[in-house]
């Protein structure tokens, strides 16, 4: 395979976000102006905002959750930014990825110097039937969706084929969760920054409150474990192991590398860029990997010229808690079937040797579909530049990933970044 | 025009058939039928009809169901099997598996022999026959 290369450097110079969460009577444009603000904020050295050139939007379907098409140049008009081209970029819940890769070759093109990618989602406004309906559009309306799956029921086939064909059970599936529930309730802008442990604490004092039987649980497994606390959504999935339904929005600043340090004296340089397509979940040839996960990294890393060894700061997309466990082997970082083991073995914790979403994930983080894969790069950065507080990762990372998935897989979007 | 697309798939499976396509050109089989070979781009395709024997590749039981669903009759308290079944002639197809256990989702076995049964849903011109799979 020739390896592709950018045909000129891009630096990420800022980066912001909304608080994900549920806001009633805040629309995408709302949110997408507080992640412009923090961006803006975000830019060290300043810079007059009617530079930027040109503006990609991720959004998955403003149309049904906001009853809104043609999104991205209300996003342009509502940060100041018309009469500058506007595009809404959708991969599903890779959009913000997509986006991302489209504002990255339009900077390497040498049409535009300074780019501004977004990323938007608002889908609290609807009932839950709705909202489950809406994301099973994002499968294949004629042969997915007539067997009755949803987007939690196609990940759960795919965890029963993991489960069959790897050994693994359930129970690891929900140490996922409450392990991003760990590294959530570091986070500021997370949907539910809180542990499990302190769910489980505020579960009882709700029931002491109402008069009702104060619940007991021996530990954190044995909440997750109970039906009544963590009710079964898709089995095995259970309703700790799914993203969230959210509200969100985040922005990030492109420049071409020349022009990075006039920005900030610490960019991050973006050196590697993926994408790849695949079909419906029964057209495939594997049901326990996402062969698009595998094509896009394999492209990352090429272009990037490094190994997934290298990697210090790695965000994957944990729509589901089998897809972060089939991510971390698509990735290259475990070997196939041995991701759960790593799970179960404490590796992938903050202080594991391989530590994965450090923000908590998007089950922690909160999943405003359009916005996680932008929402995943802020991590990159705060992380890279050592501004993540107190979930910061110790030893200087260096080298950051994004990956990020659109469907069960029939887009996948990944990114390395630099500080150098 | 190409004969394949989805309203011959569902009109077949009206008449209780499994109706794929076969590239002329390289002999590789689709389910459902493809209009167009996307392995060689050969463009004429036979309809070849499939016996409707497979095995369980993948499965869930789905308590929190779409709305399609739901008008169907199923709930938390009614949930159902959506699978993936691998048919003997090699295709892949999501299908809801009728005729197992679903309130023990552990009886059901990925590598089961399954065949295919057909459902009736809907009324009126919404009524459809859908491709179901039972041990």
């Amino acid at each position: 395979m020739t390896i592709r290369k950018l045909s000129r450097g891009v630096a990420l110079v800022g980066a912001g976000m909304s608080k994900f969460g549920a806001f009633p009577g805040q629309s995408s444009r709302d949110l997408f102006v507080e992640a412009f603000q923090e961006m803006l904020a975000s830019v060290e050295k300043g810079f007059d905002p009617k530079e930027i050139e040109a503006l990609f939007i991720g959004n998955f379907s403003s149309d049904l959750f906001e009853n809104q098409g043609h999104t991205a140049p209300i996003m342009a008009d509502w940060v100041g930014l018309t009469p500058r081209p506007a595009t809404r970029i959708e991969d599903a819940c890779a959009s913000g990825g997509a986006a991302l890769r489209q504002g990255v070759l339009a900077i390497a093109s040498g049409l535009y110097d300074i780019v501004l990618v977004g990323g938007i989602e608002k889908m609290t406004d609807l009932p839950i039937e709705r909202v489950t309906d809406t994301l099973a559009t994002a499968a294949d309306a004629l042969y997915e969706v007539p067997a009755g799956f949803t987007f939690p029921g196609l990940y759960a086939a795919m965890a029963t084929a993991y489960m069959a064909e790897y050994g693994a059970a359930p129970d690891v599936f929900l140490k996922v969760g409450y392990k991003n529930h760990e590294n959530g309730a570091l986070n500021p802008k997370a949907q539910f920054g809180q542990r499990i442990a302190d769910i489980m604490e505020a579960r009882k004092k709700s029931a002491a409150k109402k008069g009702l039987p104060i619940p007991e649980w021996a530990d954190e497994m044995a909440f997750l474990n109970d039906e009544r606390a963590n009710p079964t959504i898709a089995w095995p999935l259970r309703l700790y192991d799914c993203s969230p339904v959210s509200d969100g929005a985040a922005a990030v600043l492109l420049v071409s590398e020349d022009l990075a340090r006039r920005f900030t004296d610490t960019p991050l340089y973006v050196i590697g860029s993926g994408q790849a397509s695949d079909g419906a979940i029964h057209d495939r040839p594997t049901l326990t990997s996402l062969p698009s996960a595998k094509k896009a990294a394999e492209m990352a890393y090429q272009m990037a010229g490094v190994k997934p060894a290298d990697i210090d700061v790695v965000e994957v997309h944990d729509c589901f808690t089998i897809a972060e466990i089939i991510a971390t082997e698509d990735l290259g970082f475990f070997e196939p079937g041995q991701g759960w083991r790593a799970v179960a073995e404490g590796k992938t914790a903050r202080g594991g040797e391989r530590p994965i979403n450090t923000s908590g994930g998007l089950k922690s983080k909160g999943h405003p579909v359009g916005a996680s894969g932008v929402g995943q790069v802020i991590e990159i950065w705060k992380q890279l530049r050592g501004e993540a507080g107190e979930r910061q990762l110790p030893g200087n990372p260096r080298l950051g990933l994004t990956h990020n998935v659109g469907g069960t897989g029939q887009t996948c979007v990944v990114h390395i970044f630099e500080r150098r | 025009m190409s004969a394949f697309n989805h309203i011959t798939h569902y009109a077949a499976l009206g008449e209780n058939k499994l109706v794929g396509s076969r590239c002329s050109a390289c002999g590789k089989t689709f389910y459902p039928a493809r209009p167009m070979c996307p392995a060689c781009y050969g463009s004429a395709l036979e309809a070849v009809e499939f016996s409707g024997k497979g095995k369980l590749a993948a499965y869930s039981v789905i308590y929190i169901a779409p709305t399609a669903m739901i008008q169907a009759g199923f709930d938390r308290k009614n949930p159902y099997c959506a699978a993936v079944v691998e048919l003997e002639e090699g295709p892949r197809i999501c299908a809801q598996l009728v005729g197992v256990d679903v309130k023990q989702p552990e009886s059901i076995r990925i590598g089961q022999p399954v065949q295919a049964t057909f459902l009736q849903r809907g009324e009126g011109e919404s009524a459809r026959t859908f491709l179901a799979f039972q041990p």
